[in-house]
């Protein structure tokens, strides 16, 4: 693979509450390469939407915070672009799927319309262009008779179908790097395997870049080649799928892994882990992973473990590894 | 009487006495009524959410209920538990009429029927401390007479499902998802019941705590003999947790059959294209594949035959037209399809 498209670099944001600081993304780095797909997943709250929403710096702030690190598109710090460049990262080159459709699609005005707006603002289209490349798009995505449901409202749609209207949204301005956050979590298999189908064949087609956050397993070892595995706004593992899934070197995901029950056989009982994850407002000193981890040592209660290389291109941040 | 329902009738045993719960063409529909034009034309629009299922438990199994959103799942939940009365019908339990019973009867029936729902934030009182939650259905159902009685038994039922004692006198909104989740199956299982209906109880779990919860369920039923319905829409799940799967698709039972030849010798089309989808978490399996064309079909006045004939790759004329019927095959395997 070529030279990173994204490189988010020792990233730390928080959230000054009422109620006291939250940091929900804690020293994380990562880079996607121009056409790879990076599978980022970790428990609920552990930080994988912030992650993804700062990137198109759709971090609310305040209450929002950017407490250290650089997001680079192409090269580029985004948090140094000016709002004109901003614009054109957001219109032209980077595009997101969220993980509600109906928060980020206007629920008063038809999907033709919507699409079409984005299309003559960023794509410079007149109505007739604008209007044409609409119908095109929502074919695009597998919208059956798309002249028909330009007039049609959100509302009107299913799930599956909303989900593929954000697409067609999100592709409307021929995105070179696409951010999907959770895009099948709330769908029935079959219409799942249909989105994944059309991401990875807009992908070939357009050689785009993916950021892929869920948190189900089996989207990624079919659907990425590197994944993350985030714990408590901490990044703990980062690898290639194959790696990752065949030789995991942090606890969190071996136990994310054994969690999962298999299709293939049946087990009497599981192999959980055991425990909660931790208050984020008030989270344990050291790993944050350690009191719900077997293997955790006295180092792991005070200090927070550093990032080591355990295979070429394989990191984990866990004391295991410094031990060696 | 076909030789594939005598060989059925022969080996499945679903005279009543050794089954838990006897479901009998089952069905609910609801009247849509339409927008005001349909209505003064007289048109009445019907949603078939449960459209003329039949099915056993046995005592002390578990029935996994599986099928895509929509398909009739809570619905027929509801339905046994008799918050929703169906549109016609049979639901026996341990072999009496439990749509002839008297409200009063009913009453007391309801504590051996208890429900644990997907939103552990929604089924419980924000405002009511746990202690109080989890003894309010053993005053509903005179289980308890003093307050050190109920104490004691609040603190049974919090270490039956593996929560301190220290909880007792916290809120709901202190606890995570999972311990919210731990505390409904608490409340569920305070007034001792025989069956108990799941649905979609570990959906809104994050993997790792769903292995406990799913584990929880396991060990309980061991420990009480308890009978589960248990609804979801992960076949992963579903095969972990069942003795036998019955597939759903828009209000009708497709298949039925024990857990293992339900997932090594499936045979309706649509049990295949679910089993085909399923992404496993093993890059090395093989990639998830859509069998199926289109969208699912509606439930809102369905067309005749088979409601998969329009997305079938196995489809034949005879399919448009004719409902297939849920038929034997060998053992518990049933299946409605007109070509397997
Ligand atoms: N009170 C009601 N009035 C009208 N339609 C209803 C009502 N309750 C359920 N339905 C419809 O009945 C059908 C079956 O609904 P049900 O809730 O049983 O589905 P489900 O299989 O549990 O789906 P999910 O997986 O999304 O929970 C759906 O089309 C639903 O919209
Ligand atoms: N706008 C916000 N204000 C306050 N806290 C927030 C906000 N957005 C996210 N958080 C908190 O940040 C943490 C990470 O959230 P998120 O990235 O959404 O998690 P996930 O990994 O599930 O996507 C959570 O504890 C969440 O509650
Ligand atoms: S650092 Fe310690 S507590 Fe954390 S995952 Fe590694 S062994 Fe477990
Ligand atoms: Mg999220
Ligand atoms: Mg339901």
């Amino acid at each position: 693979m070529s030279e990173p498209v994204l490189e988010i670099d020792d990233l730390t944001i928080r959230f000054n509450l009422k109620r006291g600081t939250l940091t929900a993304v804690d020293g994380v780095s990562l880079s996607i390469s121009k056409g790879e797909t990076f599978g980022l997943v970790g428990e609920s709250g552990s930080g994988k939407t912030v992650t993804a929403r700062s990137v198109m710096r759709l971090i609310p702030t305040p209450p929002g915070e950017i407490a250290s690190g650089e997001v680079r598109f192409e090269g580029k710090d985004i948090y140094q672009m000016s709002d004109r460049e901003m614009r054109e990262l957001r219109g032209q080159h980077v595009a997101m799927v969220f993980q509600e459709p109906m928060s980020a699609l206007n629920p008063v005005f038809t999907v033709g319309a919507q699409i079409g707006d984005a299309l003559r603002t960023n794509m410079g289209m007149n109505k007739a262009e604008a209007q044409e490349r609409t119908v095109e798009l929502l074919q695009l995505v597998g919208i059956p008779s798309p002249g028909s449901r330009l007039n049609s409202y959100v509302h009107e749609f299913s799930g599956g179908m909303r989900q593929r209207v954000m697409l067609a949204m999100a592709l409307s301005c021929d995105p070179t790097f696409l951010i999907a956050d959770e895009p099948t979590t709330a769908l029935d298999v079959t219409i799942q395997a249909t989105i994944l189908e059309l991401i990875s064949s807009m992908i070939e087609r357009f050689h785009m870049s993916l950021l892929f956050i869920t948190h189900n397993l089996g989207v990624v070892a079919h659907a990425c080649d590197s994944i993350g595995v985030m714990y408590a706004s901490h990044l703990v593992e980062l690898g290639t799928k194959d790696e990752v899934f065949a030789n995991p070197q942090h606890p969190y995901t071996v136990g994310l892994l054994n969690s999962i029950p298999r299709l293939d056989v049946q087990e009497k009982y599981l192999t959980p882990i055991d425990g909660y994850v931790c208050n984020m407002m008030d989270p344990p000193p050291g790993c944050k992973f350690n009191p719900r981890c077997k293997q955790a040592m006295e180092i792991c209660q005070r200090e927070i473990p550093d990032w080591k290389e355990v295979a070429p291109g394989h990191f984990a941040a866990c004391h295991l590894h410094s031990q060696q | 009487m076909s030789d594939a329902a005598m060989s059925q009738a022969e080996t499945a045993p679903t005279a009543a006495e050794e089954n838990l719960l006897d479901v009998r063409n089952l069905t609910k529909y609801f009247d849509l009524h339409g927008d005001l034009v349909s209505r003064l034309a007289g048109k009445h629009q019907l949603l078939k959410a449960v459209d003329d299922i039949s099915f056993y438990i046995r005592k002390g199994e578990t029935l996994g209920l599986v099928g895509e959103s929509g398909c009739g799942k809570s619905t027929t939940g509801r339905l046994i538990t008799r918050l929703i009365e169906p549109t016609s019908g049979e639901i026996d339990l341990h072999g009496e009429d439990l749509l002839s019973f008297s409200a009063q009867r009913m009453r007391e029936t309801r504590k051996d029927i208890q429900l644990v729902f997907q939103d552990p934030y929604a089924s419980l009182n924000p405002r009511k401390t746990i202690m109080h939650i989890l003894s309010r259905p053993l005053d509903v159902h005179g289980l308890a007479t003093n307050w050190h009685d109920k104490r004691e038994r609040v603190l049974e039922l919090l270490n039956l499902v593996g929560m301190g004692s220290e909880h007792i006198d916290r809120y709901p909104h202190e606890f995570s998802g999972g311990q919210r989740q731990r505390l409904a199956i608490a409340r569920a299982l305070s007034v001792n019941p025989e069956l108990v209906i799941g649905d979609e109880p570990v959906s809104a779990l994050d993997v790792s705590i769903q292995a406990q919860i799913l584990n929880l369920f396991r060990e309980l039923q061991e420990k009480f003999g308890l009978t589960y319905l248990f609804i979801a829409h992960d076949l992963s799940v579903i095969r972990h947790i069942s003795d036998r799967v019955a597939v759903m698709y828009v209000g009708k039972i497709v298949e039925e059959g024990p857990v293992d030849v339900i997932f090594s010798e499936p045979l309706h089309p649509y049990t295949n294209a679910l089993l085909a989808a399923v992404p496993e978490a093993d890059p090395k399996k093989p990639p998830p594949r859509l069998t199926l064309s289109g969208e699912v079909a509606t439930p809102i006045d369905p067309p005749p035959g088979c409601r998969l004939a329009g997305r079938c790759p196995l489809a034949k004329p005879v399919c448009a037209e004719v409902d297939p019927d849920l038929r034997g095959i060998d053992g518990d395997h049933r299946v409605a399809c007109h070509v397997v």
